[in-house]
């Protein structure tokens, strides 16, 4: 077989009446899908990802990208997906790798979850012109306060209070590393959460110096590889995360290959220029909770008590178990990464298959860890595919305290979900070092568009809980009386705790 | 001595105990005497300075983790992982060590007198002239080196017996060198590394190292400087470049 015998995957096709043969778009795709031939515009529709930056940079409009042009003979169980993968395979005998998160179409929880507004009984808050506290701590709560009225009447707190990260807003930016994307990228999300009050991840690719003054901002994250951790790195962060999973490919490891470790990746990262960036599958000093517990301690140690640690893990069947283990080492917050999540690359099997949902994931964790005693142990951060703020609302309703969002930051720096970030040619000059491509980010614009999402979400967040009839962050959580079930079975109700509409 | 510090860990909690080490560091103490230390973990950890620290007694896991410059002696065992993702400077150990020793270090040195358990030097890597050496003189057991991105891990197997890690030598292994003395069966080799006999220049490599272990240890380095070593490397720096095709 060749490559020509699998139906093309974009057609792609220009108006030749519109066309000015500007050349913007020859400019514009690296994928070589344009070349000027003559008096007119020669397309190659094979090479298109449809990642539409032709689209936007056309002055005329006339360009048509048009998905899946040839059908295969329509086939319930036979997808095209599954057909092209035989294809894929059969050719190579490896094993597939996908970008993005998951693909398959499979119900999303968050859209048959519906939010509740007040009406005549309780009246609905007027954000505009009532405070509405959305400030949100991540950290160990006390179980009781310990208080002692001083001779001069001055109220002291007795009680130690363990560090907390403090959020204007629930919503953070989850870790992508510097080397899966460009630090165009880091650098717009990195001053959008300095100037919104909340915080982002390194991802394990350590902290490029040009960040550092956004490291009040940032956490950092020590993942199996290690890969530039050393204590000025952990001594920079705001908080640090351990990375156990990801939600996109739960148990496995990753790799940044080889092609893409250039001088200034292999510094931060500190390994060799041109070197495959193995993560393994598990970090090979925690073997069991135990040692979770050591590494949890180990790195409070070295960084003298003063920080925060994160544990993140991916949602796997026993969730709710593993969370109650992690809120006894004496971490901070348990990071749930739902089986949306995405990634540059996965391989395709564990992206689709692998993990469950989010949203069962929250309730699960929050209820066991409330039947514990010990929800004040740890805060809940969720993450893997949230699009909206009524998204962040209801994952907050469910028990999260903060949210990471991913895929969306990108999506509002110009990212259009193409799925070819492991091509290292985004674009949009996201996923890729190539200079001539992370030029097309401008951190100077870019930022202001992340700064204005989050902006524009706890905007929608406020105006949800004001109809709500509810005033601060702390009355939504874990609150389940706000949410009704529509069209889900009874067994799921159960696990999210929410009734159905209607009752 | 002038500067030195003595503390006596008896019963003390390693929090404690690591605030006192580091505002004598903070002070300019040169020296520090450990005495009694019973299983305290995280000795020195993420430690920076140039302090001479020598711990008496049985230190717990992660001794000297992420730190940076200082040098511990240690008189006695170490339990798993001394040397943790350590950055510079030196852990000696007149004993054995445990687990995971010199996971993922990226500098410095880490010499043990006697024998480590499983997963030595796995992860280790380096970048410039970071470059961490884990010295063995006695046995290691196996996983020995796994997804080794650099560095190098010696192996002299000086003790009465000489056992050498039985399986999963380097898999996955990427940088670097492990260097092991006598030969070293195929069969307990991990995937993705390959073994050759050291030629006279390799062996240049590693006469320092030896040197300094048999100052160290008062042992007699001739016998080991005389014998013959293998070299266990990458076979290629991309283990899993023929695993995966994209969608
Ligand atoms: S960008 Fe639009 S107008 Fe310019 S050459 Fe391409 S198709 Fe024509
Ligand atoms: S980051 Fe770039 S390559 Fe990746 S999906 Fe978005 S637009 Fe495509």
């Amino acid at each position: 077989m060749n490559p020509g015998s699998v139906p093309a995957k974009f057609k792609v096709r220009i108006d030749a009446d519109q066309c000015m043969l500007c050349e913007r778009c020859v400019e514009n795709c690296p994928y070589g899908t344009y070349r000027r031939e003559g008096e007119h515009i020669s397309v190659d529709s094979r090479r298109c990802v449809a990642c539409h930056r032709c689209v936007a940079m056309c002055p005329r409009d006339s360009i048509t990208i048009e998905e899946k042009p040839v059908d295969y003979r329509s086939h319930p169980l036979w997808t095209r997906e599954s057909r092209e993968a035989i294809y894929n395979q059969a050719r190579t005998g490896r094993i597939v790798l996908a970008g993005m998160g998951n693909a398959s179409d499979l119900p999303i929880i968050f859209d048959r979850l519906l939010l509740d507004a007040c009406q005549v009984t309780n009246p609905s808050i007027d954000p505009l012109r009532e405070p509405m506290e959305l400030r949100t701590y991540i950290g160990k709560k006390p179980r009781k306060l310990d208080l002692r009225k001083k001779r001069n009447g001055d109220i002291e707190l007795k009680t130690r209070l363990h560090p907390n990260l403090r959020l204007n807003t629930p919503i953070m930016i989850g870790h992508m590393s510097y080397g899966a994307i460009s630090l165009n990228a880091q650098l717009s999300m990195a001053r959008a959460v300095a100037s919104e009050g909340t915080f982002m991840g390194t991802g394990e690719g350590g902290l490029h110096p040009a960040l550092r003054e956004f490291q009040d901002n940032m956490i950092v994250q020590v993942a199996s590889g290690r890969f530039g951790v050393d204590i000025d790195y952990l001594e920079r962060g705001a908080a640090i995360e351990i990375k156990i999973g990801q939600g996109a490919k739960p148990g496995i490891g990753g790799h940044l290959p080889g092609e893409k470790i250039d001088p200034d990746i292999s510094q931060t990262r500190m390994i060799p220029e041109r070197s495959d960036a193995i993560s393994p599958a598990p970090h090979h000093d925690i073997y069991s909770i135990e040692d979770l517990k050591q590494l949890v301690h180990s790195l409070k140690e070295a960084t003298e008590w003063k920080k925060p640690v994160f544990v993140k893990i991916a949602a796997v069947h026993n969730v709710a178990a593993i969370a109650s283990g992690i809120a006894r080492s004496s971490a901070d917050a348990v990071v749930i990464d739902g089986f949306r999540g995405g990634t540059g690359a996965a391989p395709r099997v564990f992206r689709d298959h692998v993990g469950i949902p989010i949203e069962a994931a929250i309730a699960a964790v929050d209820q066991k860890l409330r039947s514990q005693g010990i929800r004040n142990e740890v805060s809940i951060i969720a993450s893997g595919g949230i699009r909206d703020a009524a998204e962040v609302t209801k994952a907050i309703a469910l028990g999260a305290d903060a949210i990471y969002i991913g895929t969306a930051a990108l999506i509002a720096m110009g990212c259009r979900v193409c799925g070819t970030c492991y091509r290292g040619l985004c674009p949009w000059g996201i996923a890729t070092q190539n200079s001539s491509l992370t030029r097309r980010l401008n951190p100077d614009v870019e930022w202001q568009h992340v700064a204005n999402l989050i902006r524009g979400w706890t905007l929608e967040i406020s105006e949800l809980m004001g109809a709500a009839g509810i005033n601060s962050i702390e009355s939504l959580r874990g609150n389940r009386d706000r949410l009704r079930g529509y069209l889900l079975d009874e067994a799921m109700m159960n696990i999210l705790d929410v009734q159905p509409v209607g009752a | 001595m002038e500067n030195e510090l003595v503390i006596n860990a008896e019963g003390m909690h390693y929090t404690p105990l690591n605030k006192a080490i580091r505002s004598a560091v903070a002070k300019g103490t040169e020296k520090i005497r450990i005495e009694h230390v019973l299983g305290q973990r995280f000795i020195a950890d993420g430690l920076k300075g140039r302090v001479k620290i020598t711990v008496h007694g049985t230190p717990g896991g992660d001794l000297g983790m992420f730190m940076s410059g200082p040098s511990i002696e240690v008189f006695g065992n170490c339990d798993h992982a001394p040397g943790n993702t350590m950055d510079g400077g030196e852990i000696i150990i007149h004993g054995s060590a445990g687990d995971a020793t010199a996971h993922s270090m990226r500098g410095g040195l880490v010499m043990v007198r006697d024998d480590i358990g499983y997963r030595g030097g796995i992860h280790m890597k380096e970048y410039g002239d970071h470059r961490p050496v884990l010295i063995i003189g006695g046995n290691a057991c196996a996983f020995l080196g796994e997804y080794m991105a650099g560095g190098l891990v010696l192996v002299l197997g000086s003790g009465e017996k000489r056992v050498l890690p039985n399986r999963g030598i380097g898999s996955g292994i990427h940088g670097g060198l492990i260097i092991i003395r006598g030969d070293v069966p195929d069969q307990t080799l991990g995937v993705g590394a390959k073994k050759s006999r050291a030629t006279e220049e390799e062996k240049r490599l590693i006469d320092p190292y030896i040197r300094r272990y048999a100052a160290v240890y008062g042992r007699d380095p001739k016998p080991l400087l005389d014998d013959e070593y293998t070299i266990i490397t990458p076979s290629s720096g991309r283990p899993f470049a023929n695993k995966y095709t994209w969608e």
